[in-house]
């Protein structure tokens, strides 16, 4: 069972290392992946860098490729496969089918894994990907229960890696247009969710006002911890409830701690930490503590609990400082 | 470039109740409306209406003269998802629209054509010309590109060999959950929802603290709370290659709306319009043509 951690620049990549992640997952400093965010990520000269420093320390490194290549402009995504194949790294998550196509035609030595953003959530959309692209591995969509999942291991399609800690998308990853909806970018077609350049934050007496691309997503006290300001994650009225409340999901975080054993018992192949936007202090407490979890159940799988200082740690770097199994628990739904 | 841009409608997103479904169907099959997308797309627990009722609707409609097509489910979770699928796909009379990848592969292994829905990723051109070669005969833009996006895709349309559609009316489907927000607003769980869904047959309107309407739940789907109205930007459209203007119905209204376009007459506007993706901005932006 892999523990796969992000990180947006080297000294997270160093730091995820150093606390026993045993793959890397990481971007390149431009739109070719959805966490496009300014002063993030990896040029071509860092990417070949880090995958020198992440095989010398015996561990993988994966790139990121998971927007969706805009016409006319393929050539910067067909680009950035190539580099990839250059620094030698271990596997390309990759989305939309024709990169896969290029990828599978012109590399077929390097493993396919399909990003998230692909939206593969049944054997069958699984085995579409696996017949036309021979990809080795899916990461699923934060939709499925943790039946769904087990159900879709056993089919044995593919490697499965999950989401295991982090920020928590609440739709069907690849399929979701509520960010360009209120700026005209999202994760597909501008390389990131909530573009920070249409955050706005506002003091309005003792309340904050938080708006994207001016609309009024949510109020809060001035001392209420935020997270990151999302369309999904805001406080909205209906014409009957005028007060405002979170009527889709709250600023939680996903945490699967406790379903541990059974992610294992599944046979899952790879457990991903989400984050590559957050900090190498983030990347390093939640990379420490799954490595001590993971390693404590491999020791004993019968004896298996989460310790409170676990929980204590993870909550500390969550979002809004609560945290969920989310979809995974079918009362979340 | 093109012929004359034709007109279809799109499958019903919302729960309503079987006659009121019935009903709706009946009208149509009257109506001048050539191309009929028919299902349930948003919830495998609606289930108001089973795989039969669409086939006796599918009839109807074929023996009007309709072009058919069953719509599929958007987000496929379960194995018994799978299965219904499979059933689907495999009625031996009409064309499915996939909008999930597991219908573009039951379809794919069959050898059977295949529409592209609009929630299928398909970015670029390579990619739809991929899916063509698994079968796909037409494709439904995502909501969320522009007259931009498909200028560069259709620039030599006719050797594509196929066709276009664009979601020219209705609320635009935004995003798909696993959690029923509409159960969850009603403060019932999913697996006792008792399709609640069905008390709100647009949608529940949200708006934002300042009274701004936003968004629509529709069960575990998301919509706008605008709805796109493109009628200005039909003849664009035909220049661009586009064959199909997809209605995404309300109501029975809906069908007003459709016959004044195929009439060649303005369309009544909705009350909250947006037209932004279509011209590159913000979806929930109105700009006029």
């Amino acid at each position: 069972m892999e523990l796969l951690c992000p990180a947006g620049n080297l000294a997270s990549l160093k730091t995820a290392i150093n606390a026993g992640a045993d793959a890397i997952y990481l971007g390149l400093k431009d739109d070719t992946n959805a966490r496009s965010f300014a002063g993030l990520n990896f040029t071509p000269a860092k990417l070949a860098e880090a995958a020198r420093y992440t095989h010398s320390q015996g561990r993988k490194i994966f790139l990121t490729l998971n927007t969706f290549p805009k016409p006319g402009e393929e050539g910067r995504w067909y680009r950035a496969v190539d580099l990839a194949a250059q620094a030698e790294v271990d596997a390309l998550i990759v989305a939309d089918i024709s990169l896969l196509e290029y990828a599978s035609n012109r590399y077929p030595h390097i493993p396919l894994h399909l990003s998230v953003q692909a939206s593969a959530t049944s054997a069958k959309a699984l085995q579409f990907y696996k017949q036309a692209f021979n990809i080795e591995r899916a990461v699923l969509p934060r939709v499925l229960s943790m039946k769904q999942v087990r159900d879709l291991a056993k089919e044995q399609v593919v490697d499965l890696e999950v989401f295991a800690f982090g920020s928590l998308c609440i739709m069907a990853e690849g399929r979701c247009h509520l960010s360009s909806w209120v700026t005209g970018q999202s994760p597909n077609t501008g390389g990131s969710c909530s573009p920070a350049k249409y955050v706005r934050w506002q003091e309005c007496g003792n309340e904050r006002h938080t708006r994207l691309n001016e609309v009024l997503i949510d109020k809060s006290s001035l001392d209420e911890q935020m997270g990151y300001p999302v369309v999904c994650k805001g406080r909205y009225c209906t014409k009957q409830e005028q007060q405002g409340s979170f009527l889709l999901e709250s600023p939680t975080s996903l945490n699967t701690l406790s379903l541990l054993p059974e992610l294992h018992q599944a046979g899952i192949a790879s457990l991903k930490i989400e984050g590559r936007q957050r900090s190498p202090a983030y990347v390093e407490q939640v990379t420490r503590v799954w490595r001590q979890a993971i390693d404590t159940l491999l020791n004993n799988p019968q004896e298996f609990n989460v310790r409170r200082d676990w929980d204590q740690a993870l909550a500390k770097v969550s979002e809004g400082q609560i945290t969920t199994l989310g979809a995974y628990e079918r009362a979340w739904q | 470039m093109s012929s004359t841009l034709k007109y279809s409608l799109g499958p019903v997103q919302y729960c309503w109740e079987k006659p009121q479904v019935e009903s709706f169907y009946q009208a149509v099959a009257a109506s001048d409306i050539e191309l009929v997308y028919l299902g349930e797309v948003v919830c495998s627990r609606r289930r108001q209406l089973k795989f039969n009722d669409y086939l006796d609707i599918a009839h109807q409609l074929k023996d009007a003269g309709k072009q058919v097509v069953l719509s599929t489910l958007t987000l496929v979770e379960a194995r018994s998802e799978l299965a219904e699928l499979k059933k689907i796909v495999d009625n031996g009379e009409f064309m499915v629209e996939a909008n999930d990848m597991a219908v573009v592969q039951l379809a794919h292994e069959q050898g059977l054509p295949f529409v592209a829905g609009p929630d299928i990723n398909q970015y670029n051109l390579q990619t739809l010309q991929f899916l063509h070669r698994c079968g796909m005969q037409r494709f439904v833009m995502p909501v969320e590109l522009s007259a931009n996006w498909l200028k560069q895709v259709l620039q030599h349309k006719e050797t594509l060999g196929f066709e276009a559609e664009v979601v020219g009316y209705g609320h635009l489907p935004l995003a798909h959950s696993a959690r029923c927000f509409t159960a969850r607003n009603m403060g019932l769980a999913k697996d006792q929802c008792d399709t609640v869904c069905s008390r709100h047959p647009s949608g529940l309107l949200l708006e934002t603290q300042e009274g701004q309407s936003l968004l629509r739940l529709n069960g575990i789907q998301t919509q706008s709370a605008a709805c796109t109205d493109l009628q200005d930007f039909r003849e664009e459209m035909t220049d661009l290659g586009v064959d199909w203007y997809r209605i995404s119905p309300l109501g029975p209204e809906s069908l007003d709306y459709a016959m004044a376009l195929i009439r060649g007459e303005h369309a009544p506007r909705p009350e909250l319009a947006c037209n932004g993706y279509w011209l590159g901005q913000p979806g929930m932006n109105n700009l006029s043509a």
